[in-house]
């Protein structure tokens, strides 16, 4: 049989294939299905009983408006950075890019634990904080500072090279044409970088529900006040009672799920190529 | 001014890049101090302050306290699981990923798309969600743990249980960091080397592992660095043995829980200068490869 010189026989791509097909199966997919199996494995009845105990509902609130609230603020950042980084030019642009980037480094633990150094009781700002009797640490406002943190160059990430790549020519030609600032930016760039932006929320809100180590230093773990899914999800599993945990465990495989596609969809349609490091 | 000029001498459909080099100090584009500004101030606030504030504690600590917890007994055995816990799992990660990119990028078989979109998994799944998921599969009755366990292989609650959940972590870094390099290599020099008699081993080795490998030492470093300091998909498999199956990050909130702000801060520094140091010496590696190479 001849062999063409520049790739593998078929037999040398089966085995290749099943190989990375088989490691996938084993690391990703199996234990996708472990979450719905184990949630249903009672059956139905006891899974929906589990995800409409108070505690489940008050902390499926608490991620929605946590995600409300701290995604929105990332979208601000990130056209805003993406604005300034990409239509214009100044020293130490690679030094801001860089520090965009930073929290991704930073272990979701030390993410936590710089808002406790910061606003806990015995933190640099705590004892202002308990004289005006405002709380951060232990409460919602926490939660959200942590997640913001941990979600912060999601957006601006996505948007940069996008805007980069579309330059300024169609912003210049509106603005030679007597177009407002706000006015280009609503009618020409906006429309141009919808579905990027569309892409980094999406990822940026996955984590913003998802985040457990970080949100899990400044949570305090108040039932039904400051649990959030990820975190009621350890308490019940600690507690044993695995199909309370798997139900809402599921919950967030689903959004995980909804996400990927959503993603796929985008990069097919739209061309966006994923990026590497999210 | 300049822009309409540089706009006017252009052809139509001209590279960003052209615009960007006839670009001039001044510029019509509105917004610079707006967009600039709070940039600036946001990044402030939310990053860069609540960062320093770390820094800022462990330099108001003496250095013998630093010491005392930074680097006692159990904490260095924190470490020592961390690091190598991520290492293992980086390099089986580096292995497999750049498997699954290969064969995501050279060959077609039916599902490939769903395969595909399936390796952004570990991004997209919440930690904890993953963490009792790998737990639940890996216990002594579960669907893989009750193979293991007459072989006498316990995955759960060891550090062999810390190395799965940080491969299931890292492996999308390596696959999307070596994907579009190996896709953008040329079929040219590939058939160059066969052309002058390589075979498709020598040809891989010597043509292909090398234009890749900054790729592929990219990925292993992100992935490292993401296994360090993961914490959610840990803590249910380690079974947090202090100095056996305990992970730094774990210490870090230990500290934390007995209100040990000093001794968590401590311990947040030595891994964050560790990373850094491994990031370093990482990038240096890269820079020396690229000027052997000539690049």
């Amino acid at each position: 049989m001849k062999v063409r010189a520049t790739s593998e026989d078929r037999l040398t791509q089966i085995v290749l294939i099943g190989l990375a097909l088989t490691f996938l199966a084993f690391f990703l997919l199996l234990p996708l299905v472990a979450v719905f199996s184990e949630a249903l494995g009672q059956g139905l009845g006891m899974f929906l009983e589990a995800v409409q105990t108070p505690d489940a509902l008050a902390a499926i609130r608490l991620t929605l408006i946590i995600a409300a609230i701290s995604v929105p603020l990332n979208v601000v950042f990130g056209i805003a950075a993406s604005w300034a980084i990409t239509k214009f030019q100044f020293p130490g642009k690679s030094l801001l890019i860089t520090l965009i980037d930073l929290p991704f480094s930073v272990s979701p633990v030390v993410s936590g634990l710089i808002f406790v150094l910061l606003f806990g009781a015995n933190g640099f700002v705590g004892p202002w904080l308990a004289e005006h009797d405002l709380k951060i640490i232990f409460a919602v406002p926490g939660i959200v500072l942590a997640t913001v943190f941990i979600t912060f160059p999601f957006v601006a990430r996505e948007l940069i090279p996008l805007m980069m790549e579309q330059g300024k020519d169609d912003e210049e030609a509106a603005l030679s044409l007597g177009a407002s600032g706000w006015q280009t930016f609503w009618h020409v760039t906006l429309p141009n970088i919808r579905w990027g932006l569309l892409y980094g929320v999406l990822l940026c809100n996955a984590r913003a529900m998802g985040e457990f180590g970080a949100v899990s230093v400044v949570s305090g773990h108040i039932r039904g006040e400051t649990n959030t899914m990820p975190l009621h999800v350890e308490i019940l599993y600690n507690e044993y009672d695995f199909v309370g945990a798997f139900a809402v465990a599921s919950l967030l495989a689903l959004l995980a799920l909804v996400t990927l596609v959503a993603k796929s969809v985008l990069e097919w349609r739209f061309d966006l190529h994923s990026g590497a490091s999210h | 001014m300049s822009n309409t000029l540089a706009l006017a001498g252009a052809p139509p459909g001209v590279l960003p890049r052209t615009i960007a080099r006839t670009w001039r100090k001044r510029s019509v584009m509105p917004g610079f101090g707006l967009t600039f500004g709070f940039t600036l101030a946001w990044l402030t606030l939310i990053v860069l302050i609540p960062l320093a504030t770390i820094f800022l504690k462990a330099a108001g600590m003496g250095w013998h306290e630093f010491v005392a917890v930074g680097l006692s007994p159990r904490a260095l055995a924190a470490y020592r699981l961390s690091f190598g816990t991520a290492a293992a799992a980086a390099l089986v990660n580096a292995v497999f990923g750049l498997l699954v990119a290969w064969v995501l990028v050279r060959y077609s078989f039916p599902g490939k798309r769903v395969v595909s979109a399936l390796v952004d998994l570990p991004f997209a799944l919440p930690t904890a969600v993953a963490g009792i998921a790998l737990t639940s599969l890996y216990a002594p009755n579960g669907w893989i743990g009750q193979f293991l366990e007459p072989m006498g292989i316990k995955v759960a609650f060891t550090s062999l249980g810390i190395t799965i959940a940080l491969v299931f972590i890292g492996l999308p870094f390596v696959v999307r960091s070596v994907e579009p390099v190996l896709a953008d290599l040329g079929k040219d020099v590939e058939e160059a080397a066969a052309t002058l008699g390589a075979s498709r081993y020598q040809t891989f080795s010597r043509v292909i592992l090398p234009a890749i490998g900054p790729a592929l030492l990219t990925g292993f470093a992100m992935a490292f660095a993401r296994g360090v300091g993961e914490y959610g998909s840990v803590i249910f498999i380690s079974g947090n043995m202090p100095g056996k199956t305990e992970i730094a990050p774990l210490l870090i909130v230990t500290q934390l829980e007995q209100y040990a702000y000093a001794g968590a801060t401590a311990i947040a520094v030595v891994m964050m200068l560790a990373s850094f140091a491994v990031l370093l010496l990482i990038n240096w590696i890269q820079a020396v490869n690229r000027r052997r190479m000539g690049a």
